[in-house]
């Protein structure tokens, strides 16, 4: 049965995946569903609608919603959990069973929520998760006391090494055709629940735990004071530098690749305008953006293994303090260390922020953390204009003026923060209250499903969006052809010349010729198109050796090194991707934010630009 | 709320503490805040053991606590609506 026959399928029944944050939850649902599911936007921390199928017993949809401490939804991604349980969602149906996912070691704790689900009236089981590390812990839970005592099915579940998995599928089977759990009262109040749970709990634990010492060894030394924020600057140091270095010989491999079949096309095929199509539209264009792919799955490899392995919780407790120093929130970090890798998952997962201010502000500066898309601008120009050479002994300068560039990026949303905070989102700080996970060795399978899900995003954006904008550029930029006895390349009389030269009114004050003007415009749809569109309009001025030997070459030649410095800056605040703007409108509900983020990023990408481009004029004039 | 003559604010406590949670401060004796509803749906309930394991670096505050099995940071502000006696 094909994912979307089943999902449409009304008669398939429907299991909702809830549990306290840091069950195991996704884990659990990853190992389920493998790679049967769907994500409807963007994987990471669980923002979006995750949905997958188990086939056999029973075929069931499963929904993965957002990790919840209870029904009292505190944050926007809660309100989601609660909507969807209770029924009250918008789209999702009422889901026939509940999975309620536990963490063996922390029964009291999640027992409550437990208590608090059953009274919905919906067929429940609960698996209880993460038993080895409790029996590693010396806990040990009595599992049939515990079943009768809450009444539902509880199953014992390893999530990470799958154990557990086929009993638990047949008692979800079961339980579509089960009555709800039976009408106990264990309390109305937080209060009274949490004394039912923990009631409960202890008649249910033969022997109690040690806790788990590793984790508390390794939080000694990771948020010491002085070890702990060292630590996490040089992770982060550590991440950029690793996306240049170690994405060198595949990025170089990828680009003979699309070198060797431009010179193949064009020894085989006859010259003229499908040559061209091909080899200056398609593989100048496309292939300019594909070549990064390397990159930016090592940056989503970082963050997932971050996210995995819970380090991400403390470098939050890190950060609190610098947060709110301009009015945010530690928790603010998450979503905005997301933004690194694209500004859309980042700025849904803004949704765990409880305070709606908090969570304005920290979408509105979710764009200036310069996203993957802005690294092939920054590298290119970075390998044009920066020399390849090392200062201080081992730090290559072309990484320490990439890490500049996010530094100046990571500045400058913080002032823009406190400014946003002090005018249009005034209103007192937000609470800070964050679960430390245990730490656990990265999770293989769900960092491998998040860089998978990545590629294959990118790849379809290249594929789509980035191919078309390169097509319909191509064409602009053809047509119509020069006239007789021109004197200028053919380009400058297209289409694409006209655009560039009438741009290049508004951009010429910061340095910004008609070929950087011009591609701008379908920069809108992808940041990166900009360079795939800076491929097409030199391939098509330059000649065959500008080619071949790649835009690098050719834009070193082409612009001085204030206007290569004022298109650095002005990519620091980029205010073009339509992805970002679309989901800044869905998230806040309406056009004014949106409006309001574009209006403020470009004229900080103005100012930045004239600024740049006057200064590196006076000082090298 | 009934205090204790040694208990005090969580939140007032330096690294190292190590006690016992006896009660929460509410606004109203009957009907509890929403900020001490959060803090027992994250973990912290009457008679847990807790004890503050770091403070950030950057001002002493927030703060990370262990409560029963858990690890949790919040700022002081927030912890000192639990009320604690020293072990």
């Amino acid at each position: 049965m094909s994912e979307k026959a089943a999902d449409s399928n009304p008669a398939t029944p429907i299991v909702a995946v809830v549990g306290n944050p840091n069950c195991g939850k996704s884990a659990l649902f990853n190992a389920l569903t493998g790679l049967r599911q769907k994500v409807a936007n963007y994987p990471g921390a669980t923002v979006e609608r995750r949905s997958g199928q188990i086939v056999g017993a029973g075929n069931l949809t499963m929904i993965d919603l957002p990790g919840a401490y209870s029904l009292n939804a505190r944050s926007a991604d809660e309100d989601v959990t609660r909507q969807v349980v209770t029924g009250t969602h918008d789209v999702e149906a009422k889901p026939d069973v509940i999975l309620s996912v536990v963490d063996a070691t922390n029964l009291a704790q999640h027992l409550r929520f437990v208590l608090e689900l059953r009274e919905l009236g919906v067929p429940m089981v609960v698996a209880l998760n993460m038993t080895d590390l409790a029996a590693r812990e010396r806990i040990s839970i009595d599992v049939p006391a515990l079943s009768a005592q809450i009444g539902v099915p509880v199953i014992e579940t390893v999530a990470v090494r799958k154990k557990g998995l086929s009993e638990l599928t047949q008692a979800l089977s079961n339980a579509t055709l089960a009555p709800a759990p039976s009408d106990v009262d264990f309390g109305q109040t937080v209060r009274q629940r949490q004394k039912a749970a923990r009631k409960i709990a202890s008649t249910a634990t033969i022997s109690e735990g040690i806790g788990h010492r590793t984790t508390r060894r390794i939080d000694q030394i990771l948020l010491n004071p002085v070890i702990g924020p060292v630590t996490l600057f040089g992770l982060l140091f550590l991440m950029f530098q690793a996306v240049f270095s170690w994405a060198e010989t595949p990025m170089d491999l990828i680009e003979d690749g699309i070198g060797f079949l431009q010179i193949f096309f064009a020894n085989t095929l006859s010259d003229g305008l499908f040559l061209s199509f091909l080899n200056d539209g398609i593989l100048a264009g496309v292939g300019a953006v594909v070549v990064f792919l390397p990159q930016i799955l090592i940056l989503f490899l970082f963050i997932l293994v971050l996210e995995s392995t819970g380090y991400m919780a403390r470098a939050a407790f890190i950060m609190d303090r610098l947060m709110a120093s301009v009015g945010l929130n530690g928790r603010a970090f998450i979503p905005l260390l997301s933004s690194f890798a694209c500004a859309v998952p980042g700025i849904m997962a803004a949704r765990s922020i409880a305070n709606e201010r908090d969570r304005l502000t920290t979408i509105l500066i979710a764009p200036l953390m310069t996203c993957s898309a802005r690294l092939p601008v920054y590298t290119v120009i970075i390998a044009a204009f920066i020399p390849n050479q090392t200062v201080g002994g081992s730090v290559g300068l072309q990484g320490l003026v990439m890490f500049a560039l996010y530094l100046a990026g990571i500045l400058s949303a913080l002032i823009m923060a406190a400014v946003l905070k002090r005018t249009v989102a005034k209103g007192e700080a937000d609470t800070f209250l964050l679960e430390l996970p245990k730490y656990q060795s990265p999770n293989i399978r769900f960092v491998l499903i998040g860089l998978y899900e990545r590629a294959r995003i990118f790849l379809r954006r290249a594929g789509t969006i980035i191919l078309v904008s390169t097509i319909v550029l191509w064409v602009l930029a053809i047509y119509p052809a020069a006239p007789v006895g021109a004197t200028e390349p053919a380009i400058s009389y297209s289409f694409v010349g006209m655009i560039g030269s009438a741009l290049e009114v508004v951009f010429a004050p910061i340095g910004f010729n008609w070929e950087i003007s011009v591609a701008l415009v379908p920069g809108m749809a992808a940041r990166e198109v900009a360079i795939a569109a800076l491929g097409t309009v030199y391939s098509l001025s330059g000649s065959e050796a500008m080619i071949e030997a790649g835009l690098v070459t050719v834009l070193n030649n082409a612009w001085s090194l204030p206007t290569a410095l004022s298109f650095l800056a002005w990519f620091i605040f980029a205010p073009q991707c339509l992805s970002t703007i679309a989901v800044t409108r869905r998230e806040t509900g309406g056009w004014k934010w949106p409006a309001f983020m574009v209006a403020y990023l470009f004229v900080l990408a103005y100012g930045a630009s004239f600024i740049t481009f006057r200064v590196a004029t006076w000082l090298l004039g | 709320m009934t205090s204790l003559p040694s208990s005090k604010p969580l939140g007032n406590c330096k690294p190292g503490f190590s006690g016992t949670i006896s009660g929460f401060f509410s606004d109203h004796d009957n009907v509890e805040s929403t900020a001490v509803e959060q803090l027992r749906e994250m973990g912290f309930a009457e008679g847990l053991q807790v004890s503050i394991l770091h403070q950030n670096p950057f001002g002493k505050d927030p703060i990370a606590v262990r409560v029963g099995a858990m690890t949790i940071a919040l700022r002081r502000r927030e912890a000192k609506l639990v009320q604690v006696t020293p072990a």
